[in-house]
């Protein structure tokens, strides 16, 4: 199965996420922002950093590279898309997820190993986890504060749209400890934290993140 | 530069008016040394000649104060030191051979003085100069580390400058993508007003990967790439690295670069594209001295000369001057010489990161570095005269009277701690203090985590990371000094900075192969200061011939004084280690209960310089504690072999706090207890046992059915072992005999004081 994973200008865990790709069992597939082709993958990452420096917002740049235009159609048609941190970003940037990502409640950029808990199961991305399953995997971020008008939020809870939350001390303000969401058809992930950071015991966490691209492999199998 | 020329200043003007007044003092040159260009020359030089020579022949660029003790590193050098030397010093950065047909670069530069005028944009830079410097070796960089220094924790300053130098590195190295690994976060009130702000960086390539810098091949052209030449940093280098700071003096932080780490990212992959295609025949970035040093360098490493149309240099402030161009510290660029065939495959790639890439020179015969404006000649030097045949001072160095004094009062003296409840105290006080407190406030700024092979990082020993994937290979850097032993004993306390170093990387496991130092001082114009820096880098080079590990390159800051104050002489040393394989390295938490506890080596009554008479007593003075580099060749020896061999379940290295220190450290990772009986350390002195810093030691813990093979190693290799207890599950730490502590109340202490200071 063939996962892509978008670069574009100032992309930092694209390598990380084509390694998650490949010890979850699937070919990663390297795509240029600069180019109106997804060569035909099976799904999309686009992965974390800071695409053009985070200027002007975060993300609101990169949603107008030419390979968005291809993402966001595809989206539209149930390709599986994840959005890690700078790719939630984007997502939210690209209205294909609702709500804003903004700089942290305590103005500094964390890094530190997060709990989670799973609270959607049925994505495309989260198949593979027990819905209210706990995982620690990695958060880094300086702009991860999930927000979203009250309504929204209602929607997003009501509609099971939550895919994860943080456990403990909310790390970064996020409106009721929201870590990621999707979408209406469950094919479109954004998640601040990591998972591609926790795929090997030996650098991260543990391997509680490879459960997102584990899912995938078996939704596109299917 | 405060006023334009009026008029473009000419060689050919020069000739014509020889004796036009010239602000060479205002640029921060002597008069013998103004007089010795105008010899070179054989004329006056013109103002875009006196820029360059300025910055150049600066301290920051010649060291022309440190120099003739520099010599120490490559003279003493062994040819078993040698032998991994791919690259020694004198280039960007040293390379050496870590097997397996790979190579690895890494460098630590110091940034001290812009971080105090500007901390955020400082650092940052300090960050992006550093990873610059590895990525013109033809490296990736893959990793960075930050030791920094501060005034005291509740001073007003350094509620200034420790948040923004803080962000800064963080703000730089997140953006850049490179994991922050480890480094130091240190408070003295001689840092108060002088910052330190270091900065490591790693790199790896194949060894056929290696790029130099130099400019040969006569018709090659010079492309300039990367950010656009802006006002900024202008002047640097001969302004802020080569002055005290004066209370009253004008503001000077337009001199201070600004940095766009964003850019330096592309610049890092546009870079190694370049490098894979063979598309770079040289290769020079630009930091302090900007194009003065990228030109002068490139022409006088080649083999002929250069001429540089100045005009063409892409510019962000289209009223800069000549000179200033010729100054400007813009960061985010690099110059590359490349065949003419060549030219058009690179600009493409430069095109595809959106680089901007512009030929501005071209490689000649001549010997000269041509410098033309508008077709109008404003330079014409022989390039090695303003690379390399800056001055060379012999600085008068004394040692000083109140040297003496100074180790007489010995904090072995002072009131110690008389019962089991004051010794408990002091552990809680001392965990909580400063140098020894939980610094996740400062670390959880920085991503340890991209690129995702980051074995270990801060807190750990030293920070492992990955290099492949298939076999495991690793590299092990840990950056140590205490300032403090060295101000006690300057030549013993580089070799402590040296050992300390050197047993952190051995401790996770890492065979130590090479040494970059970072050697932080006043003003050599006190002959104290000199001496100071004299025995510290003679202390240094013997050091390393002892432990058999080459110093491959490294930096002087000097001028960190205010008025006569001097910090503490710190002469921060990084060691790298080869790991054969990043699976079998060893953590410094204890990971279970029920494991022996072995301590290692001799602890002697040991207490100047200490972290205890810092913290109790406020008390600095005696001599520091006793080097034997064959005791810590021993002790690595016998870390890079029980680590290796699967032996070592936990291993942590002993140094500031001591044996209590270390004990805390190791039992509050993974919230594992420990029990321990002091009555075989130190002849039973259970404050000696936990508070000296006595070197050359470690505390390991195994599990007890290895204990025995553990004990024929340590026999093996000569290092003295004593079983101090064991692991428990209840997380309490018990020293038998004097007091307990549960690890919740030791971690409340421990990590209570930064949050509590910074918010």
């Amino acid at each position: 199965m063939r996962i892509g994973v978008v670069t574009f200008p100032g992309s930092l865990d694209d390598v990380d996420a084509a390694r998650a790709v490949r010890l979850a069992g699937g070919e990663p597939v390297a795509l240029w922002h600069g180019d109106h082709d997804l060569q035909g993958v099976d799904a999309v990452v686009l992965p974390g950093g800071f695409s053009y420096g985070d200027y002007l917002r975060c993300g609101a740049i990169s949603r107008f590279s030419p390979v968005m235009t291809e993402v966001v159609a595809g989206a539209e048609r149930g390709l599986p898309v994840l959005g890690i941190c700078n790719g939630f970003q984007i997502l939210c940037e690209s209205h294909l997820l609702p709500g804003a990502l903004i700089r942290n409640n305590h103005r500094r950029f964390v890094c530190r190993d997060q709990r989670l808990r799973i609270e959607n199961a049925s994505t495309a991305w989260t198949s593979d986890y027990e819905e209210g399953q706990e995982v620690t995997i990695v958060l880094k971020n300086g702009e991860g504060s999930f927000v979203a008008d009250a309504d929204t939020l209602d929607r997003l809870e009501g509609e099971g749209r939550v895919v994860a939350r943080y456990l403990g001390e909310d790390p970064n303000g996020s409106l009721r400890a929201i870590a990621g969401i999707t979408n209406e058809a469950g094919n479109v992930v954004g998640l601040m934290p990591h998972p591609e950071h926790a795929v090997e015991d030996l650098c991260g966490p543990g391997t509680d993140g490879l459960g997102f691209f584990t899912s995938v492999l078996q939704r596109v199998l299917v | 530069m405060t006023q334009a020329p009026i008029a473009l200043d000419t060689v050919a003007r020069a000739a014509a008016d020889p004796d036009r007044e010239q602000p060479w003092a205002d640029l921060g040159l002597k008069d013998d040394e103004y007089a010795r260009i105008r010899e070179i020359l054989g004329r006056r030089p013109t103002s875009a000649e006196l820029a360059m020579y300025s910055v150049m022949w600066s301290e920051h660029c010649s060291y022309k104060s440190s120099k003739v003790h520099l010599k120490q590193f490559g003279e003493s050098m062994t040819d078993q030191m040698r032998e991994p030397l791919m690259v020694g010093m004198g280039e960007n950065a040293g390379v050496v051979d870590v097997g397996q047909g790979y190579a690895v670069t890494f460098k630590i530069e110091s940034h001290n003085h812009p971080s105090y005028v500007e901390p955020y944009q400082g650092a940052a830079t300090g960050i992006g100069g550093i990873v610059r410097d590895i990525l013109a070796m033809g490296a990736r960089p893959v990793a960075v580390m930050d030791p920094l220094r501060f005034g005291p924790l509740d001073a007003e300053d350094t509620h200034r400058v420790l948040p923004g130098i803080v962000a800064g590195v963080g703000g730089y190295g997140n953006c850049l993508g490179l994991p922050n690994i480890g480094g130091e976060a240190v408070f003295d009130e001689t840092y108060l007003g002088n910052p330190l702000v270091n900065a490591l960086c790693v790199g790896v390539m194949r060894h056929e990967e290696l790029h130099l810098a130099n400019a040969s091949g006569l018709g090659n052209q010079v492309i300039l790439y990367g950010a656009r030449t802006g006002g900024d940093g202008i002047g640097g280098v001969s302004v802020l690295a080569s002055e005290t700071f004066d209370a009253d003096g004008p503001a000077k932080r337009p001199a201070v670069q600004v940095g766009d780490p964003f850019m330096e990212k592309l610049l890092i992959e546009c870079t190694l594209e370049l490098f894979a295609e063979g598309l770079v025949a040289g290769i020079q970035d630009l930091g302090g001295a900007g194009l003065s040093c990228a030109t002068s360098e490139l022409a006088s490493a080649g083999d002929g000369g250069m001429h540089v149309w100045l005009d063409r240099v892409p510019l962000r402030d289209s009223s800069l001057a000549p000179e200033e161009i010729l100054m400007s510290e813009s960061q985010e660029r690099m110059m590359a010489v490349v065949e003419p065939a060549k030219v058009a495959r690179f600009l493409q790639i430069c095109a595809k990161w959106d680089v901007e890439a512009t030929v501005v020179g071209e490689v000649t015969d001549t010997d000269r570095l041509v410098i033309t404006w508008h077709d109008e000649v404003i330079g014409d030097v022989p390039p090695r005269s303003v690379a390399h045949d800056g001055p060379t001072y012999h600085r008068p160095y004394a040692r000083p009277d109140w040297q003496d004094p100074l180790q007489a009062d010995r904090a072995e003296d002072l009131p110690r701690p008389t019962s089991g409840a004051d010794l408990r105290a002091t552990l809680l006080r001392l965990v909580a203090s400063p140098n020894l407190c939980d610094k996740s406030w400062i670390t959880d700024q920085y991503d340890r985590y991209v690129r995702s092979n980051t074995v270990l990082a801060q807190p750990e020993n030293a920070g492992i990371v990955r290099i492949d994937e298939e076999t495991g290979l690793g590299v092990a850097v840990s950056t140590d000094c205490n300032g403090r032993f060295a101000k006690l004993d300057p030549y013993a306390g580089a070799q402590l900075a040296l050992a300390e170093a050197h047993r952190n990387v051995a401790a996770t496991g890492g065979r130590p192969l090479a040494v970059s130092d970072c050697l932080n001082f006043g003003s050599p114009e006190d002959p104290a200061v000199m001496w100071q820096f004299a025995e510290a880098t003679r202390g240094l080079a013997d050091g390393c011939v002892e432990l058999g590990i080459p110093v491959t390159g490294g930096n002087v800051s000097l001028y960190n004084q205010t008025g006569e104050t001097a910090i503490l002489p710190t002469p921060v040393v990084a060691v790298l280690g080869v790991v054969d394989d990043v699976a079998r390295r060893t953590p410094s938490g204890f990971p279970a209960p029920g494991l022996e506890l072995l301590l290692l080596g001799a602890t002697r009554e040991e207490l100047s310089g200490s972290e205890w008479a810092h913290v109790v007593h406020g008390h600095l003075g005696g001599l520091p504690p006793r080097v034997d580099l064959a005791a810590e060749r021993a002790l690595a020896a016998f870390l890079v072999e029980g680590g290796g061999s699967g032996l070592l379940a936990a291993a942590h290295d002993l140094s500031d706090g001591g044996l209590a220190q270390a004990l805390v450290e190791s039992a509050l990772r993974h919230d594992v207890g420990v029990e321990v009986d002091l009555a075989d350390v130190a002849g039973g002195d259970a404050f000696v046992a936990l508070f000296a810093e006595s070197a050359a030691r470690a505390v390991v813990a195994v599990r007890p059915d290895e204990a025995d093979a553990v004990r024929d190693l340590a026999a093996r290799h000569g290092v003295p072992l004593t079983r101090i207890g064991a692991t428990v599950a209840d997380p309490v730490l018990t020293v038998e005999g004097e007091f307990s502590a549960p690890l919740s109340e030791i971690r409340d202490a421990w990590s209570a004081t930064l949050p509590a200071a910074l918010g």
